[in-house]
This record gives structure tokens, sequence and C-alpha cells, in this order.
């Protein structure tokens, strides 16, 4: 059983926002923002197509500033957020903004590539997710599984609820919730949580991370020092409502249930620098990915604290009794957590990586260099929890 | 001629001579004996019995010559003449004894004629007294029958009479309760009075009797059932019972009963030292005591009731189990207590009491192993003692452990104190920072000291229970599992074990609650850790083995295996270090990139503070490491002279002695420069353990890491851009020293700056000997 080679694309810029294409649910798609001062930026359209192990490209150009921060509508396709620095008058400012790509990228792609890599189309702005006196947006989260309607942006230390109106091109504040306390505190990263019906958030800020509820816009838990040094990035499990991973500086990956934040429910400390990123996959949430500083993307198989402790629960009705019989051989099989694959096609810091929309086998990883690489989970594991 | 002329002279000497001579003539020898010498065979001897004159002369005549004849003839001549005198002299010397021994003889013939007269009237006179005698014993024969037949009539009479007193007897030994006299009294009389009850009269001297004695086997069994004399009574009681024809069965329920009911005593006497103890431990009599004194009451009295349990039912054997099913009932509630109290010793002070304790515990059960053959109780006592024992040694292994975290947390004080004084007085260099860390080795000595010693206590306290003079040393358990599982795997590896774990705990629990473990404490571990791995492990389990003589019957953990371990351990704790250590300098980075707002900043004229706080801590840091680690190593290049050299530093010195500790994949430098430090960078830190150099590089890789990574996230303008300049060339000049291979610290910074030019808004870098300037006012 073999494994496929993992598939590498090169983009000309520095990169590090990436984002699976939500709504898509049919094609292996990433959407990528480039970093450039001097250059118009970038988003790259990334299709993969998983039999041919072929990559297609397609790219719009973003001009308002470098990305720092993508995020796809989990409702319409064409809808994206990014965040970006803007320069002007040496001051940089950080701003949000709604986009929506222009609505033919993807016919006029197909037949001349050559000349759309020359002439990209341009993202069509729909709004600015800008309050005038919430600046430095630091990203925008989509509500999960929502419509395309609601969404979050943490600006320093302010939360704020976004109703996007008259097909998403009005934004308005419906709430608004404030971090308090001394020093300059600001939020870096956060999860709306998609248990308890979308009404919960989970935000990081130095190294705290805080629960907040959406209702209404109060802190319901903190776990305080959560990791040693800075807290990069957060995930909610997609199947245990109060599970939660987080990484940071202290290299590193950190399991909670947010019930009970005295201790973390699992520590993994498989990096040498720091974690930029965690993901749960959708479907298998035993998996997991991080991305360090250290160049290597880790993928792991957290199976005691996954909602299937005991390997795949297969469906009653589609039980046979020599299913049966084989499940109960593996519950006796010792299931233990493990660091499934590492993988080091990366030469530099890897910011992000995620899981496919469509593929739950496929996913993405980005690094500094602009470089992305998508893998899949060997098979022998997939048989494994499958099976 | 000298003898001729003195022929008859009286000189002893010549008188033996002549007896000689006649003694050789008759043929006698010195013995008396006849000669054997076949020689004289010869005709021609003169002296031989076959002498044979005619051929001796014709032979003398054939071959002398005249004057030979002549002088043989005078020579004859005077022989023979010779023995004529001789003769003579022997006759007359005998003459006078011949007559004495003739009138001797004859005297004798007289004396025995008169004698022999005297004999025949003496046999005369023996006859006449025998007849005699005959008649008088004829007359005497019929007064001899008469007499023997009256005593055989008295004999009866006395026994007639002890038969008609017998009631009066037994009632009057009931009075004074001398028991024992009245059933032997009417067992002698039992049978007769059985063979004769036909006759009236002997029938109511049995009936009395039998009356009497019911009143007194009723007494008996009245005493008996009281209960409150002691055993020996009681045991006096059961037999005239039993000589009373009293059932057995019921006897002996009852005896156990009584036997029981007083042990029970015992035992509540026991239980109730217990249970004071609870409330105050202090006051409680000691181990030692408490055995005592379960020895002496209860193990004495149940041998006591055993002995006489088999001298009393020695005939019925099936009431061995009864006894058994006692004895082990009994046993085991003794038993219960005595573990109570055992486990009440919680104390590892003084073990040789609770092992003496434990030693006569075991040897007065040995008593009632002797007793009672088949019993399972010594078994179970001995269990007792081995649980006792295992008991102790985990005791013991708490009592190590808990050890082992105070002196951690003595260390531990001992180290935040003089941190202090680093903190106040490191800006003045790295002289001072030696000042505090000088006692870190000493620390590590002492603790590893008082580590070795306590161990050292605590297998001289366990040894006890192997010692010669206790009794149940000789068990197979004691020789055997005791040593070899007891104390070796379950003591001594299991502390090493915990020291390695404790080691790695520290490893993971240190980073969540900000540093908590101060890191000198971890680099202390781990110096432990190795210490362990390359001698103290050995010489610990070679010291148990000798002093426990361990017999590996079963297998145990092999010293390799705990090396490895405390290896692991030593290395996990130096790679926390090198983390901990790394993420601090890391954080001071962070938070100055962070901080500033890069693109409005001014011109360059120094040198951040940051850095040089940077570079001081990293050579604290490096003399700390070289306090415990290869101290002395990098001593050649480390003066300041060398700073400049930096540029053209060729590392080939120093890689030559490092080799060995990096993998080679990255030491073959300069040319490939790009390609390897890309390699550096993906590199998986790892900590060898050649340390200081390795520990060195590892936190500067991580600090510079971290700068890169700031410098990332940051827009820089055109002076944030020079400072980033300025700031990396100072650490270059401070920090190549630190590292097996300068290329790294030179890449990172050149990534740095790159990175730096990149995010840059106006990127215009500074001139280099700008830079060089200002690093040096600095």
């Amino acid at each position: 059983m073999e494994d496929d080679a993992p598939v590498i694309y090169g983009l000309e810029f520095q990169a590090r926002a990436l984002t699976a294409q939500t709504a898509e649910t049919d094609a292996v798609r990433f959407l990528v923002g480039t970093q450039s001062l001097k250059f118009d930026n970038q988003i790259h359209i990334i299709d993969f197509d998983d039999e041919n192990n072929i990559i297609n490209k397609n790219v719009l150009l973003h001009q308002a500033g470098e990305i720092w921060h993508i995020g796809a509508s989990p409702a319409d396709k064409a809808v994206l957020t990014t965040c970006y620095n803007k320069t002007s008058d040496s001051r940089v400012v950080s701003c949000a903004a709604v986009w929506r790509m222009p609505s033919d990228w993807e016919t006029g792609n197909h037949e001349s590539p050559d000349e759309s890599a020359h002439n990209p189309q341009t993202l069509e702005l729909l709004c600015h997710l800008d309050d005038s006196t919430h600046g430095n947006a630091a990203c925008v989260l989509w509500e999960p599984m929502g419509d395309g309607k609601r969404m979050i942006s943490l600006a320093d230390n302010h939360a704020l609820l976004w109703d996007l109106q008259e097909s998403s091109t009005q934004a308005t504040v419906s709430s608004t919730a404030t971090l308090e306390g001394k020093g300059q505190l600001k939020f870096t990263s956060g999860k709306w949580s998609p248990h308890h019906n979308c009404s919960q958030l989970a935000t990081a800020n130095d190294t705290a991370i805080r629960g907040w509820d959406l209702r209404t816009m109060s802190q319901i838990y903190c776990i305080e020092n959560a990791h040693g040094q800075l807290v990069r990035d957060l995930d909610f499990n997609p199947n245990r409502q109060y599970y939660l991973a987080s990484c940071g500086d202290d290299c590193k990956v950190k399991f909670w249930d947010v019930r009970s934040v005295q201790e973390p429910v699992k520590t993994l400390e498989e990096h040498s620098h720091w974690v930029w990123s965690v993901r749960y996959n959708h479907s298998h949430d035993q998996l997991v990915l991080t991305a360090s500083r250290d160049s290597r993307l880790i993928l792991s198989n957290m199976v005691s604290i996954s909602s299937e402790p005991f390997g795949h629960l297969v469906d009653d009705e589609e039980l046979s009794e020599g299913e049966e019989l084989h499940q109960e051989d593996k519950g006796k099989e010792p299931l233990k957590d493990s660091v499934v694959s590492t993988y080091e096609e990366h030469e530099d810091s890897v910011y992000a990586a995620e899981w496919s929309s469509a593929d739950p086998w496929l996913f993405a990883s980005l690094s500094y260099d602009g470089r992305l690489v998508i893998n899949r989970v060997p098979r022998a594991l997939k048989y494994r929890i499958l099976l | 001629m000298d003898e001729g002329s003195v022929p008859v002279a009286e000189d002893p000497g010549r008188r033996r001579r002549v007896h000689g001579m006649l003694k050789l003539y008759y043929g006698l020898n010195e013995e008396g004996k006849a000669p054997e010498q076949p020689e004289s065979l010869d005709p021609c001897d003169i002296n031989g019995p076959h002498f044979d004159p005619e051929l001796y002369l014709n032979k003398l005549r054939r071959e002398c010559s005249l004057t030979e004849l002549m002088d043989q003839e005078t020579c004859m001549v005077r022989q023979i003449r010779s023995l004529d005198s001789d003769m003579q002299t022997l006759v007359y010397e005998n003459y006078n004894k011949f007559i004495s021994a003739t009138d001797t003889i004859r005297k004798m013939k007289n004396d025995f004629k008169k004698m022999e007269d005297e004999m025949d009237c003496l046999s005369a006179n023996m006859a006449a007294i025998t007849e005699f005698s005959a008649r008088i014993s004829g007359t005497l024969q019929d007064q001899h029958a008469q007499i023997t037949k009256l005593s055989g009539v008295h004999t009866l009479l006395r026994k007639l009479q002890f038969l008609f007193e017998l009631p009066a007897r037994l009632n009057k030994c009931l009075e004074l309760q001398a028991y024992a006299q009245a059933v032997n009294t009417h067992r002698r009389a039992r049978c007769v009075l059985q063979q004769y009850s036909h006759l009236p009269s002997f029938k109511g001297i049995q009936d009395d009797c039998h009356a009497i004695m019911d009143k007194l086997a009723q007494e008996l069994r009245q005493k008996f059932r009281d209960g409150g004399s002691s055993a020996k009574d009681l045991s006096e009681c059961v037999e005239l019972l039993l000589q009373l024809d009293e059932p057995a069965e019921e006897l002996c329920d009852k005896f156990l009963s009584h036997a029981r009911s007083r042990l029970e005593s015992d035992l509540q006497g026991l239980e109730a030292e217990i249970r004071p103890s609870l409330p105050s431990p202090a006051s409680n009599t000691d181990i030692l005591e408490f055995i005592d004194r379960g020895c002496n009451e209860f193990v004495s009295s149940l041998c006591l009731v055993i002995t006489s349990y088999q001298e009393l039912f020695i005939n019925h054997a099936q009431k061995g189990e009864l006894l058994h099913a006692f004895v082990d009932d009994l046993a085991a509630r003794y038993f219960m207590l005595v573990e109570r109290r055992i486990q009440e010793e919680k104390g590892v002070g003084d073990n040789s009491l609770l092992v003496r304790a434990l030693d006569r515990f075991h040897r007065r059960l040995q008593a009632v192993a002797k007793l009672l053959p088949g019993s399972a109780v010594p078994n179970k006592g001995t269990e007792i003692v081995i649980r006792a024992a295992t008991e102790r040694v985990k005791q013991y292994l708490s009592a190590l452990q808990s050890f082992y975290m105070d002196s951690l947390t003595d260390v531990r004080q001992a180290l935040a104190t003089p941190r202090l004084s680093v903190a106040g007085t490191s800006v003045a260099g790295p002289a001072s920072g030696r000042d505090a860390p000088t006692s870190l080795p000493e620390l590590l000595s002492s603790l590893s000291a008082s580590i070795l010693n306590q161990i050292k206590s605590v297998l001289a306290s366990v040894h006890l229970f192997t010692a010669k003079d206790i009794t149940f040393s000789n068990k197979p358990y004691f020789k055997g599992e005791f040593c070899s599982q007891g104390v070796r795997e379950s003591l001594v590896v299991s502390f090493i074990k915990f020291v390695c774990q404790s080691s790695r705990q520290f490893c993971e629990t240190a980073g969540d609650k900000g540093g908590s473990t101060p890191p000198a404490l971890l680099l202390l571990l781990s110096r432990l850790c190795l210490d362990y791995e390359t001698s103290t492990i050995s010489y610990i389990l070679t010291l148990t083995d000798e002093q426990f003589l361990v017999q590996h019957h079963s297998p145990v953990t092999p010293v390799t295996t705990l090396c490895a371990e405390a290896r692991e351990a030593a290395q996990k704790l130096l790679n926390h270090y090198v983390k901990v250590q790394g993420l601090i300098i890391s954080q001071m980075l962070r938070k100055s990139v962070e901080t500033r707002d890069w693109v409005n900043t001014i011109e360059p004229r120094n040198v951040r503070a940051v850095m040089k706080r940077v570079v001081e801590d990293t050579t604290s840091i490096d003399v700390q490491v070289g306090l415990l680690y290869e101290e002395g190593v990098r001593k050649a290049h480390s003066s300041d002279s060398s700073k400049r050299t930096f540029s053209v530093y060729s590392s080939s010195r120093q890689q030559a002695r490092y080799a060995a500790s990096y993998t080679p994949r990255y030491h073959s430098s300069t040319h490939t420069a790009q390609l390897v430090a890309e390699k550096i960078l993906h590199f998986h830190l790892h900590v060898f353990l050649l340390p200081q150099v390795s520990v060195m590089t590892g936190i500067i890789k991580i600090s510079l890491k971290t700068f890169l990574e700031c410098v990332r996230l940051r827009t820089f303008g055109r002076y944030g851009l020079q400072q980033i300049q300025v700031d990396c060339h100072y650490l270059q000049m401070y920090l190549w020293r630190f590292v097996s291979d300068e290329n790294l610290v030179h890449f990172l910074l050149d990534e740095i700056v790159g990175s730096a030019a990149h995010r840059c808004l106006d990127p215009a870098p500074m001139e280099q000997s700008v830079i060089e300037v200002i690093c040096e006012r600095g």
C-alpha cells in the first residue's frame, strides 16, 4: 500500500494565508493569499485533481494589500473574506473586507491558462468590515455551517459580530465584546465553535484562551496560561463539543476540555519550535494536523480523546453479523495516540495547514516561501479507520 | 702362652668363657636352643658333633708343614689342658648344690604323708554333717507350708480391708479434693469389684464407690466447667475424667472450648494493646514488646493446650483434625492482630526492632510446628513475615522517594537564593555570574552523595532481614525472592526508575506553569541522571548484589535497561533545559520586536539593550552549563581578543573536537553553506550528550529562529531595517563562540536581515563600516 507522493505547488510570492473553500464539497479546492509589500497581491485558487494528481490554479488579484488571513464563506463558494495590511504614508493599517470572486474565473481560465496568468481578474469588493472605532483586524471568522450571513472579526481587543445584508454588500455590527485588562491586549486568533447552535466563540490572546457566549457577548471560560508563551491557533473538535485544541510558541499542542480548564487533557511535544496551526479533521476527529516553525507538518492520531476511541462506529443498519465480530476484534486492539507521519516537504516555516472540505483524507499546507503541499492521510491508517 | 701359665685364675671373664665353651660343647647356644648352623656337619670341625679324629689327622698331615703341625700340636695340648681344668672347676662349684637338693626332696616326702592323714579325717566329718542336715529339714517341712498359707490369707485380708475402707477413703479424698488420689485408688479397686460384684457385700461396696465416684466426677466436671483454673489444672481435670470413662468427644469439645476462651482472653489483651495506639501512637508499646507479649501469653498457652491435648486424647486419632481446626482458627486471629500491629509500624527509623520482633514471632511459631507437625500455622506465620518484609521494603522505597523529593526541594531552595544575586549582578559581566553557580557542582555532589548514603543505609536496614541469626532468613523466600525481587527489583530498581521518572516529569510539567522548575535544577538533574548512567547505577546494583548475594532465579532488570532509562532521562532533561532557556530568550526577543513601531523608528545609534541582555544571558547560561558539563573545554578561544576573528575563524579545530557529537551531515561547511544551513533549519532539535556546545547551539538556534519569525510578522521602515542590521551584527560578534558551527549563526542572522529587508517598505541597508562602528561603541 504505497502512498501517493505529495503534490507541491510553488507560488511566486511569500504567503501565509490558506483556507479550504468551505462551500465546495465536490472539488478539492484551496485558497491561498500572498504577502508582498511591493507587488499586487493575489489569491490563488488551487484545484486538485485527485485522480490524476494534478493541480490547476487560477489567480485573482487582491490589490488592497498583503493578505494575513483568509476565510471562505460556508454558504457561497464565490464569497470570501481577507484580512490585509494597507500601507499608506508610512503607516501600516490592518483591514478586513468581504470579496466576491468574478463569476467567470473558472471558464476563462481553462481555455487559455497562460493568458489568464498574465491578466488575472480582480476580486470584486462587497464591503469593508471596518468600523471607525475598531481597526487592525487579526482575523475574520464565518459562522460555521451558517448561511453566510454572519461573521466575527477580531480586531485588537474587540470581537465584532457582523451581519451581512443586501446580498453581502452591507455589513453592520450587531454586537461587540471587548477584552479588558492590564496592558495592551490583543486577540491573536479565534475560532467559532460549531457546537451549541453556533453560540460560542473561542479566542486567544497572549497565553490565554477565552470562551465567549455570542448571545450575551460575555466571557464564559478562560484558560489562563494555556501555553507557556503566545497561543497561535485554536480549533474545535468537530464531534466533541467541549474539546478544543490549541498550539503556541512553547512548541506544544494541547487538548482541552473546556469544562475543566485546570489541566490540558493531553499535550503533544513533537515540534521543536513554534507551532503555527492546529486543525482537526472534519469527519475523523482523531486526526490532527499541526504546522510548525520547524518546517514540519505533523499528522497525529489522537485516538484516546477522539469521539471514536474504539475505532470507527458503523451505523447499526450497516452492521451485518460478520462485521459485528470484526468490530469487537478491533475494540480489543490497544489504540494508542501516535504520530502518524511527519511531512518534511517544506523548507521554511509552515504557517498554515487545512483539511480539504471535499475529501476528508486530503490536506494542504503552506510555508512562508510560498510552497503549497497537498498530502494524503496514509492509506494504511485510512483503511484502519474506515474498516 | 699367657693362658697356659695362669690356668685357674679367679677371673669372672674367664669363667664365663668356660661356661661358653662348655655350652658350645654340649651344643647349646646362649638362648639354650640347639644351634642350627649346618657347618657343624663338617667332620674336620674339631668342635662339631660329627668330628672324625682320623680324618682330621689325615687332613692335618696332608696339608700342613712340620712346623705347623708342631704348632697345632702345642695348641691342641694347651686347649685340652684348659678344658680339663675347666671341668674340674665346674664339678667343685656344683657339688654343694647337689647335696642340698637331695636333702630337700627327702624332707618333702615326709610332710606329704602327714597331710594325707588329715584329709581323710575331714571327709569323714563332712559326711556326718550332711546326714544331720537332711534330718532337720525333714522335720520342719509341715510348718513351712502352714506359714505360707497364713501369709497368703493375710494379704487377702488386707486387700479386703482396703476394699471395705474404700468408700470411706474415697470420701476423705473427696473432702480433701485430692481427686487424683481418689481416682487412682478407685481405679485399682475397680476391676476387683467388678469381678466379685455377684457377691452381695462386694456389690454394696461397689455401689457405694460408684456413688462416690459419680459425685467426684460431678465435682470434677463442675470444676472443669467453671474453667477458672489454669491450663495445667484443666488438663489434670480432663485426665481424671478420662480415667473415669467420661465420653472423650464431649471432653474434647469442652476442653477445646475452655482453651479457646482462655486464649481468646489473651487475644483480647493483645487487641486492647493495639487499640489505644490509634489516638496516640507515641504512647504505644513498641512492636517487640507486643510480639513478646503475644509469644509469652498466647503462643505459649497455645503450645500448652496442644501438648496437653495430644497427651490426653492421644488415642482418639480422629480428634487430630479438631485440634488442627482449633489451632488454625485461633492462630488466624492471632495473625490478624499481629498483622494489624505490624501495619501500624510505619516509621522506618529502626528496622532492627521490627526484624527482631518478627524473628521472635517466627521462632516461637516453630514450637507450634514441632508440636503439631502437619499444621499450616508456621507457614502462615512465615507468610506474615514475608508480607511484613515486603511491606517494609515498600515503606523504604517511599521513604527513599520522599527523601529524594525533599533533597530536590532543598536543592531548589539553594538554587533560588543565589539566583537572586545573579540576577542583580549579572549586568556587571560574566565574572559575577561565576560566583553564584560555583555551588552547582557542589550541590550536585552533595545531592548525589546524600542519596547514595540514604540508599546504603536503607540497604543496611533491609539487610537485617537476611542476617544469619534470624530464623526466617534461611527460608527459601528470604534467600531468593526477597533478595532479587524484593530488594533488588522493588527497592533499588524502583527507586532508580523513580528518579528517572520524576526527572522526566519535570520536563512535562515545568513548561505549563511558566517555568516552575528553575532551569539550573533541570541542568543539575540531567547531570545527576548522566552520572547515574555512567557509574552510580551499576555501583548501587553491584552493592546490592554483593550484600544480598542475589541469585537471579527470576529475570531481573538488567543494568543496561536502567542505564538506558537514566540516559534517556538525562537527555530529556537537557533537551528540556535547552527548550526552557531558549524560550526565555525567545520571549525577550519577541517582546522586543513586537512592541516597537518599526516603520517610524529613528536612525539607529546604538545596539538595542535587549541584544546586550541576550548576549549576557547566553554567556551566563554557558557558564552554568560549563560548570556541570565539560568544564573548560572552550577556554582557549573565549577571550575577547578573538572577537574580531569570527569571520575568518576556521572552525576546523572546533569541528574536529565536536564532530563526533553532531551528525556529520553539516559539518562539511563553507562551500555548500547555503544548502547546509538550510538543512540546519530543518534539523530537528537534538542535544546530544556531549553537551555544553550542543546545549548552547540549541538555545541560540531557538532564539534566533524566534527572532526571525518575529521579524517576518512586522513591516519595517528604512531605519527599522538598519536597526535590525545593527542588532544582528552585534549578535554575530558574540554568539558565534558558543556554537559548534558558526555558519549556523551566520546563516540565521543573514536570514533575519534578509527577511527584514524583504518586509521593508524602503530597503536601504546601512553601510557595513557604520554598523561595525556602532557595535564597537556598544
